[in-house]
C-alpha cells in the first residue's frame, strides 16, 4: 500500500498528472443544493472513490463527469479539455451503471461491441476486439450467449467489456458491487482492482460503503450534503479522520467525554493525559469534546502482564466472538456508556466473559479530539 | 355452485349470448333471422365479395384503420415519451387532455368535429374520418406505449449515449427494439378501434361509407341481413384475433422490459 499522507489532499497525488479537475461545482435540482462547491482533482491512473450515504451527491458528482447533468457553476476538466457543453458521448469517459444496463435485446458479444463505431476496423478485427475485452473480465467464449441469461455477476462483467473496450481515459462506476453479494462482492472488489491495474485506466468509483472504498481505493473523497468532508488515502482517512461525521462514517470509533483543565486533559474513564501532543479534528461545531479511539487501538491485558502503555480499569459487558476476533463492550471505570474493544484471537489468548474485570492498554497517540471548539 | 358463481355465468352468457348469434345465422340456409334453423349453407360468404358496394366499403375501412393505426402509434409514442421521461410544466395537464376522449361520449366528438370541420370549410372525405378516430385512439396507443416507456430502463438509453452513439441512433438501436412489442400492440388495437368504430365514421364519412356505416344502411333491406352476419362473423374472428396478437405482444413487452432482472 502506497504511502497516502499527502497534506495538500484536494490536488493530485505526486507523481501523476491530473486526468479530472473539478473546482467551484455546484448543483441544484430544483430548490435541492445537491453540489455545494465541490473541488477535486484526480490523478490519472488512479482509483479513486467517492464514500457517503445517500443524498450526499456522490452519484450527482459522478453524472456530472459523465455529462448526464449540467454543472450549474464551476468548472470540470477532463484531459486538458473543458468539458462545458460536451455531450457524454463526446467525452473520454464511460459508465458501469449501477443497473447494469445490459441491453437485453442484444446477445454478450454485440453489448461488448455496441460502442465500436463503423469506421473502427472489419467485422473480424471487431470480433477480436470483443474477444479480448470479453477474456479481460473472466468471459470468454460468452459472445453469442443472450443477455437475459446472464446472473448478476456476469452482467457485471459483460458492462465492465462494453465499457473498457472504448479505452476511454476514465471509467465511471456507479454503486457497481451493490446489487452483489456478499461473497461475490468481495471477490469482484479485488478483480476491479486487478483489472484497474492491468489497463491502467481511471476508475473513479460511486459507493455508499466504507470498507469498499478502503480497500480499492488510491484515495476516497468523503462526502457529505453535497461538499467533500475528507479527500485523503484509505490509511490517513481511518487513522486521521478530519471531523466526527468522517470518524463515525469510516469504521467504528470509541468516544469518551473529555474535561479540559489548562495544559493537562482528562478522558473519563481513562484518565489524564497532556494536552500537547494529542491529535485534533476540524472543529465541527457539535458537540461536546470527546476523545475518538478505535476499537482495535486497546488492549485487554492478561492477569499479571506488564506494559509500557498508559492503562485504565473496566468491567466486560458484553462479549461477541466473530472467530478470528472478540468484540468486547467494556465499561471503563467511572464511566456508564461502554466503549468497543476489539481483540484478535491469539492461541492462549482467553476469551473474557460478560462480568469479568479487566485492565486495559491504550496510547495517547491513537487518540483524535473532536471538539466544538478548542 | 355458489349464487356468485351463477351470477357471473348468467352474467357472462348474457353479454356474449348475442355475439354467439352472428355466427350462427352467418350459415344458416334462410333469410329469415329466427329459430328453428334451416340448415347449413356458405351461401352467404360467397355472396360477399359479389357486392361491389360491400368491397369498396371493406377497402375503405381498411385503408382508413391502417392510417389511423400509424398516425395514433407514432403521436402516441411522442406523447408517451414526454410523459413518462420528460419533465416540463403542464405535463400533467397534456396527458389529461389526451386521454379525455376516453370518457367524453362519442356522438358529442362526432358532433364537435363535424361542426368544426364544416365551419373550416373543409370537405368531409376519409381523411376527417382519420382525424377523428386517430383523436379517439389517442388514450389508446398513448397508455399503451406509455407502460412499455415506464418498464424501460433509462439507464439503458443512457448507456448507449454514454458508448457514443447519437440521441437519433440511441433512439432507433436501444429505444424502438424495445419497446417494439408495445408498438405492435398500440398498433393492433387502434387498428382494431378504427374498424369497429361507428359513430365518428357515421358523422365525418364523405361519399365512401367505412364498412360499419355501410352495414347500419344495409340494415333496412332485410334480404341482405344474412350477408350482413357473414360479413360480421369474418369481422368477430379478425378482431378477435387481431386483440389477442396485441395482447401477446403487450405481455411480451413487459417480460422483455423486466427480463432484466429475472436472468439469474
Amino acid at each position: 500500500m502506497p504511502d497516502q499522507t499527502n497534506t495538500d489532499a484536494e490536488a493530485a497525488p505526486a507523481g501523476r498528472c491530473p486526468i479530472i479537475e473539478l473546482s467551484g461545482a455546484h448543483k441544484h435540482f430544483g430548490d435541492y443544493h445537491a453540489l455545494r462547491g465541490i473541488d477535486l482533482s484526480v490523478g490519472a491512473g488512479e482509483f479513486f472513490s467517492l464514500l457517503g450515504p445517500s443524498g450526499c451527491g456522490k452519484t450527482t458528482l459522478l453524472r456530472t463527469i459523465a455529462g448526464f447533468e449540467a454543472l450549474g457553476a464551476g468548472r470540470l476538466v477532463i484531459g486538458g479539455r473543458d468539458m462545458a457543453g460536451v455531450p457524454p458521448n463526446r467525452r473520454p469517459t464511460n459508465m458501469v451503471f449501477q443497473s447494469y444496463a445490459i441491453f437485453p435485446h442484444l446477445d454478450v458479444g454485440q453489448n461488448v461491441g455496441f460502442g465500436l463505431r463503423r469506421s473502427e476496423g472489419s467485422r473480424a478485427q471487431k470480433a477480436v476486439r470483443i474477444g479480448e475485452a470479453l477474456e479481460m473480465v473472466g468471459l470468454a467464449g460468452y459472445e453469442r450467449r443472450g443477455a437475459q441469461a446472464l446472473s448478476g455477476g456476469q452482467r457485471q462483467r459483460v458492462a465492465l467489456a462494453r465499457a473498457l473496450i472504448l479505452r476511454p481515459d476514465v471509467l465511471l462506476l456507479d454503486e457497481p458491487l451493490s446489487a452483489l453479494d456478499k461473497k461475490l462482492r468481495e471477490q469482484m472488489q479485488a478483480e476491479l482492482r486487478r483489472l484497474q491495474r492491468q489497463v491502467g485506466i481511471t476508475f473513479v468509483l460511486v459507493t455508499h460503503d466504507q470498507e469498499e472504498a478502503l480497500i480499492m481505493s488510491d484515495r476516497v473523497a468523503v462526502m457529505f450534503e453535497g461538499r467533500i468532508a475528507q479527500l485523503a488515502g484509505p490509511q490517513e482517512l481511518y487513522r486521521h479522520p478530519a471531523s466526527r461525521r468522517v470518524a463515525e462514517f469510516i469504521g467504528m470509533m470509541n468516544f469518551l467525554p473529555v474535561i479540559a483543565t489548562g495544559d493537562t486533559l482528562e478522558i473519563a474513564g481513562l484518565g489524564r493525559v497532556p494536552r500537547a501532543g494529542l491529535r485534533s479534528a476540524a472543529p465541527d461545531g457539535q458537540g461536546p469534546p470527546e476523545a475518538g479511539i478505535r476499537p482495535e487501538m486497546f488492549s485487554i491485558l492478561y492477569p499479571g502482564e506488564q506494559t509500557g502503555r498508559r492503562t485504565a480499569q473496566g468491567t466486560v459487558r458484553e462479549t461477541a466472538f466473530y472467530g478470528d476476533m472478540t468484540y468486547y463492550e467494556v465499561i471503563l471505570d467511572g464511566t456508564e456508556r461502554p466503549v468497543t474493544i476489539s481483540m484478535k484471537n491469539m492461541p492462549g489468548r482467553m476469551i473474557l466473559s460478560p462480568g469479568t474485570q479487566a485492565r486495559i492498554a491504550w496510547d495517547a497517540e491513537s487518540v483524535t479530539l473532536f471538539s466544538a471548539a478548542w | 355452485m355458489s349464487g356468485l358463481r351463477l351470477y357471473a355465468l348468467v352474467y357472462l352468457a348474457f353479454l356474449y349470448a348475442p355475439i354467439a348469434l352472428l355466427p350462427i345465422f352467418a350459415f344458416n340456409d334462410g333469410t329469415v333471422i329466427a329459430f328453428p334453423l334451416d340448415g347449413f349453407t356458405l351461401r352467404w360468404f360467397r355472396e360477399l365479395p359479389q357486392t361491389p358496394a360491400l368491397v369498396a366499403s371493406v377497402r375503405t375501412s381498411l385503408w382508413i384503420a391502417g392510417s389511423t393505426a400509424l398516425l395514433s402509434t407514432v403521436l402516441g409514442l411522442c406523447a408517451a415519451r414526454a410523459g413518462t421521461m420528460a419533465r416540463f410544466g403542464g405535463r400533467d395537464a397534456m396527458m389529461g387532455l389526451i386521454m379525455l376522449p376516453l370518457v367524453l361520449p362519442e356522438i358529442i366528438v362526432a358532433v364537435a368535429l363535424l361542426v368544426v370541420l364544416l365551419a373550416l370549410g373543409l370537405p368531409l372525405t376519409g381523411w376527417t374520418v382519420i382525424a377523428g378516430h386517430t383523436l379517439i385512439c389517442l388514450p389508446f396507443s398513448t397508455a399503451i406505449l406509455g407502460s412499455a416507456f415506464r418498464a424501460l430502463d433509462p439507464a439503458l438509453e443512457e448507456a448507449g449515449i454514454d458508448l457514443g452513439l447519437g440521441r437519433a441512433a440511441v433512439f432507433l438501436r436501444v429505444t424502438l427494439p424495445l419497446l417494439m412489442p408495445g408498438i405492435i400492440a398500440s398498433l393492433l388495437i387502434t387498428f382494431t378501434i378504427s374498424l369497429d368504430e361507428f359513430i365518428i365514421a357515421f358523422f365525418l364519412t364523405g361519399t365512401e361509407p367505412t364498412l360499419p356505416v355501410y352495414l347500419w344502411g344495409q340494415l333496412r333491406f332485410p334480404q341482405k341481413i344474412p350477408v350482413v352476419m357473414a360479413l360480421g362473423t369474418i369481422l368477430l374472428v379478425i378482431s378477435v384475433v387481431l386483440i389477442t396478437l396485441a395482447e401477446i405482444a403487450r405481455r411480451r413487452a413487459a417480460a422483455r422490459a423486466t427480463g432484466i432482472d429475472s436472468g439469474a
